[in-house]
């Protein structure tokens, strides 16, 4: 057990720190330059192959190591950088999957363009039978020489209405196993027969058009945008999952909540007296501190285990379900300060705060059921860690 | 960065584990904790032999000279299995000579300690069971070049199977005019008793000086005052815990899994029920992140001395949370069968109930992370 880093990750710490003094204002700054800042950001990241970092080299990747990418994060996050690149999803798992599953021709027309955040790719995974229950999708692609046709729906497809293309997950066999029948497919969004409908959540403005329905009739996809060979779809699913990182930017974000948190309690009162006296308050306050602290440790751990070669697909789901409930119930102690100002929405006198903790506490499904509910996770850590019978 | 336990560590925890699966299995466990003594001078020896007792003394006293962080790796073993045994106790009291005692003192005690002979316990508390910041009551009268101490401590953890107690005592009415010594068990004026236990894997009671005499030699010199030197034992105390109750809510969990795996209700295991699986899944979880909390403390124990404090309480604070549910919900899910002493989960809930106040229960730790914070 060491938490000292070693001299040569040392130095790569130090090369990122003046890297940020350099290229990375103060916050105020950065709002005067604008966008012009972050193009420029964009540039320099990119040159550095900082986006993309973990990818291989020959893929236009950094070919950071792991503990270069916990390092990079970490610092990043603690100057308040803006992200690397805008295409989460094609950073995230698109590019990934693309990189280990796909063809040396798909490499070359797509990760160029998400490396620079030209691409903006959704997940097609959702449809609306199919939640949970994910490998019972029914979104079906029929070959037709050297065309897949597809047709059906799905559904939660986040900023779809804005996206260039969609990592989309069809049934090409109805014959087989429910996970043996499915394929990926690369489908742009400009392809004839697709349709975006908007979903409008309960959650208000801040949230008004996040998530949208995608509809596919008789598109026309060429079998050279599948991914991998046909079924081996859930196998790109599953191992979307090993790409899990420590979980830092999580962490990062329960940090400040928290400080939020403990300021607003500074402010409010519980029953007449300060909410910062009020001896539940402050257990609920400290095992925050605790939880918190736990899913940052936990990470570390997990990045042991990942620089051993373990697989800990298993143990995100972990902090996954920390993350859910530090996120809904520090939302709550929030509303639960606000007091009289809490059933108010929007930037007003009666809100307090801009609104910002209302926002909070209608926001959360986004995180909470994406990627896996609660419940969903907890069969995963019943049944995978702990061995009990599937249902 | 590596937040993992080494090889070396993982030899010493299989070698923990097969020592006790062999030799202080559950039944045997039953057997020691219903004697009058409530461990075995026997199993003592050995795990002497083995080394456990001397891990964190200095070679040159007759330990191994091991750390904190190894320690605890015995300790989740200890808990798994619940060995009754002084063990906890006796790390504490050489951790306070290591740490505090002159070479003497050390040279005297530590040898005897590592090899077996002598058992240590701290005798810190007095009214307010749960931290000893400022409650020291017990008087130490100047008496030539030492003391005579008169007054009780409370909540001592085998008291009667201690050969020596660390033994604080008030010198003055300033906050930090308290004192530390190494009072022998068989001075005169010196009695021990234990109360009956929920749990009779672990004896804990009173003792009482009545006019005992300790000498200059006797005294630990604690450099950085007294104060911070008994915050430094409780956060020990708090980390020792913790490490049992981990290797204790494992057990439990593995058992519990085990038994709703077995038990069939309405055509399949119980275990098939969400309604099963999610509260143990929910311990499983809790018990990973406590364990983390933990092992970072212990680490920072040896390494990060000005963190310890802050990650011992969130870890101890946590983890009695934690197991207080685990016993609680094991035993609901054995069902009526939970009840009856014939069946071992009863053992880990009972344990439960002893870990609840050790060194600080969960308010008490919370309230000192907040503080410690600045909140």
């Amino acid at each position: 057990m060491d938490f000292e880093l070693a001299p040569e990750e040392e130095a790569f710490r130090d090369e990122v720190r003046s890297f940020i003094r350099e290229h990375c204002p103060p916050i105020e700054e950065r709002r005067k330059l604008g966008a012009d800042f972050l193009q420029a950001w964009w540039k320099a990241v990119r040159e550095k192959r900082w986006i993309g970092f973990s990818w291989p080299v020959d893929c236009g990747g950094g070919g950071g190591t792991l503990i270069q990418q916990f390092i990079l994060k970490t610092e990043l996050l603690a100057a308040n950088a803006p992200p690397l690149g805008s295409d989460y999803t094609g950073l995230g798992w698109v590019g990934p999957a693309i990189i280990q599953f796909g063809s040396d021709e798909q490499k070359r027309r797509y990760l160029p363009d998400i490396l620079d955040s030209k691409s903006a790719w959704c997940t097609g995974y959702s449809e609306p039978g199919v939640g949970s229950d994910l490998a019972a999708l029914q979104c079906r692609a029929v070959l037709d020489g050297d065309e897949y046709v597809v047709n059906g729906q799905k559904i939660w497809i986040s900023l779809a209405h804005v996206g260039t293309g969609i990592y989309c997950m069809v049934r090409t066999n109805t014959e087989v196993g429910k996970h043996e029948g499915i394929s990926c497919l690369l489908i742009s969004l400009d392809t004839p027969g697709i349709t975006v409908r908007p979903i409008e959540s309960f959650a208000g403005d801040h949230f008004a058009h996040l998530y949208n329905e995608v509809f596919f009739d008789d598109v026309r996809v060429p079998v050279k945008n599948r991914i991998g060979e046909e079924g081996q779809g859930w196998q790109i699913i599953c191992s979307a999952l090993q790409n899990e990182r420590s979980g830092i930017a999580e962490v990062n974000r329960h940090h400040k909540a928290l400080e939020r948190l403990i300021k607003l309690a500074g402010h409010s009162k519980i029953a007449g007296a300060p909410a910062l006296e009020d001896s539940e308050m402050r257990r609920r306050i400290a095992a925050f501190d605790a939880r918190i602290e736990a899913v940052r440790l936990n990470g570390l751990r997990t990045l042991t285990r990942q620089l051993r070669g373990d697989d800990t697909s298993s143990a995100a789901s972990i902090n996954k379900l920390h993350n859910c409930t530090l996120l809904v119930e520090m939302a709550e102690t929030g509303m639960e300060l606000l007091g009289g100002a809490s059933p108010y929405l929007g930037d007003t006198d009666a809100s307090l705060y801009k609104g910002r903790w209302q926002i909070g506490a209608l926001g959360w499904p986004t995180t909470v059921i994406g990627g896996g509910t609660p419940n969903v996770q907890k069969n995963i850590i019943a049944e995978r860690m702990l061995g009990l019978p599937k249902d | 960065m590596n937040f993992g336990f080494n090889e070396e560590q993982e030899q010493l925890r299989a070698q923990v584990r097969r020592f006790l699966d062999h030799r202080c299995p559950i039944e045997e466990v039953r057997r020691v904790m219903a004697a009058p003594e409530g461990f075995s001078r026997e199993l003592w020896g050995e795990v002497a032999a083995l080394g456990w007792l001397g891990l964190t003394v200095p070679e040159a006293y007759g330990g191994t000279g091991l750390q904190w962080i190894d320690l605890v790796v015995v300790l989740e073993e200890t808990g798994r299995s619940l060995f009754p045994s002084p063990l906890i106790s006796n790390a504490l009291a050489t951790s306070a000579i290591v740490e505090y005692g002159s070479e003497a003192q050390k040279s005297r005690w530590l040898p005897l300690m590592a090899r077996g002979e002598r058992i240590g316990t701290l005798a810190i508390l007095e009214a307010d069971a749960m931290m000893p910041a400022g409650g020291t009551g017990l008087r130490g009268v100047p008496d030539g070049d030492g003391f005579t101490l008169t007054g009780e401590k409370r909540f001592v953890n085998d008291p009667e199977a201690a050969d020596i107690f660390i033994v604080s005592f008030r010198r003055g009415d300033g906050a930090d005019d308290v004192g530390l010594a190494v009072v022998a068990a068989d001075n005169a004026g010196v009695v021990a008793k234990h109360y009956p236990m929920i749990d009779a894997t672990k004896r804990q009671g009173i003792v009482t000086f009545a006019g005992v005499r300790v000498g200059a030699d006797e005294i630990l010199d604690c450099a950085g005052g007294v104060s911070a030197a008994i915050t430094r034992l409780f956060d020990a105390g708090a980390i020792a815990v913790t490490a049992e109750m981990a290797g204790a809510v494992d057990a439990a969990i593995r058992m519990t899994v085990e038994y709703v795996n077995q038990r069939v209700q309405f055509d399949r295991p119980i275990g098939q029920f969400q309604g099963v699986k999610h509260p143990l899944a929910e311990m499983y979880v809790d018990l990973e992140s406590f364990k983390s909390l933990l092992y970072y403390a212990a680490w920072s124990y040896d390494h990060s001395r000005e963190e310890v404090s802050r990650y011992a309480s969130l870890a101890k604070a946590y983890a009695t949370e934690s197991f207080v549910r685990t016993g609680v919900d094991s035993i609901q899910l054995h069902g009526a069968i939970g009840f009856s002493t014939a069946c071992d989960i009863q053992l880990y809930f009972k344990r439960s109930k002893w870990a609840r106040p050790a060194y600080g229960d969960a308010a008490t730790h919370y309230e000192r992370a907040l503080a410690l914070r600045g909140v």
